[in-house]
């Protein structure tokens, strides 16, 4: 396989209709393959997770990250737009699910699809990966840290968000978990939650939670970064991935 | 951590920002969460902004828990030096 690939940033359309931003990286080799749709963390559509989409172009799939800040946002600096959309009150569900939609249906759409698409996100991201997998025809799903997918959000602050106990019964694909054992946010308690809902609803999940790693453990770039957790972590996702989406 | 603790402000004052220009600071957010370029894992955060002028007109500062609260008691301090009269 040849590691060759191209990204650039196109159009589609999103949540109702919207047109978005969207990062995409393609392998050069013809199809078939599967497509991945990369949820950026809440610092934003940055440089580290546009690298994270132009790996999964290397590992044999078509990428593609949208700018969840788009609107609020629309060509600012990915700081400036994330702490922008933080202050209005940070990504509804519903937009979500409707960006993650158009994402996957983008992937779909491309002549190299073999129509299966996987969603993976990052910190908020891997809460809206589980979001995204309970209200969408996905095929397989990673949650790398997501807070707030079971444990009480605070309920004081401008960012209105719920855990997502009460949609876990509708996970429409299988879940790859990965998580830091010294994390607070998810805690190991949540995510043992977690696995405890997923088993007593019957839904296929396979959960790593790594020592010595807190939140962030993927993220090189900051003093979070775990390379032995991360390295691990990817191992997971590769062969998740090319369970759930070769063919 | 992705803590997603905000607290909102109302600000009336000014910030040197980008291209080196003043700008009116109208709104001030504050977070403790990642930071984008401070070597920590958490920060407190400040954005001291003008939604008005768009997504860049903002002062970004990431400070360590115990810088920030060496920042109030310093705050504190500076406005309480003042004569009464001053501080409304």
């Amino acid at each position: 396989m040849s590691d060759s690939l191209s990204a650039d940033t196109v159009m589609i359309a999103g949540y109702d209709g919207d047109e978005i931003e969207v990062y995409v990286a393609r392998p050069s080799e013809e199809g078939p393959r599967g497509g991945v749709v990369v949820i950026h963390h809440m610092p934003g559509y940055d440089r580290g997770t546009k690298e994270i989409a132009r790996r999964f172009a290397e590992l044999g799939y078509d990428a593609i990250c949208p700018n969840l800040y788009w609107r609020e946002a629309p060509g600012a600096a990915p700081d400036d737009a994330a702490a922008t959309a933080r202050a209005q009150g940070g990504v509804p569900d519903e937009r979500l699910i409707g960006d993650v939609g158009g994402a996957a249906a983008y992937l779909r759409a491309l002549p190299s699809s073999n129509g299966k698409v996987g969603v993976i996100g990052y910190c908020s991201g891997g809460r809206q990966s589980v979001l995204a997998a309970c209200n969408l025809d996905l095929d397989a799903a990673v949650d790398c840290y997501g807070a707030f997918v079971t444990g009480t959000p605070p309920a004081e602050f401008p960012l209105k968000i719920t855990n997502l106990v009460d949609q876990l019964h509708n996970l429409r694909c299988p879940l790859l978990g990965l998580f830091g054992k010294e994390d607070s946010y998810p805690t190991p308690e949540q995510v043992a939650d977690l696995d405890e809902i997923l088993t007593a609803n019957d839904k296929p999940h396979e959960f790593h939670s790594y020592e010595d790693a807190g939140h962030a453990f993927f993220a090189n770039d900051r003093p979070s970064y775990r390379v032995a957790a991360a390295n691990d972590g990817w191992e997971r996702i590769q062969e998740f991935y090319g369970t759930h989406l070769g063919g | 951590m992705c803590t997603y603790a905000t607290v909102q402000t109302t600000l009336d004052g000014s910030a040197k920002g980008p291209d080196s220009s003043w700008f009116h600071v109208t709104d001030g957010t504050v977070y403790f969460d990642h930071p984008v370029h401070a070597m920590a894992e958490h920060t407190l955060n400040i954005d001291f902004a003008d939604p008005s002028k768009g997504p860049s007109a903002r002062v970004a500062v990431e400070l360590t828990a115990a810088s920030a609260r060496c920042l109030i008691t310093a705050i504190q301090t500076a406005l309480e030096s003042a004569p009464a009269e001053l501080r409304s």
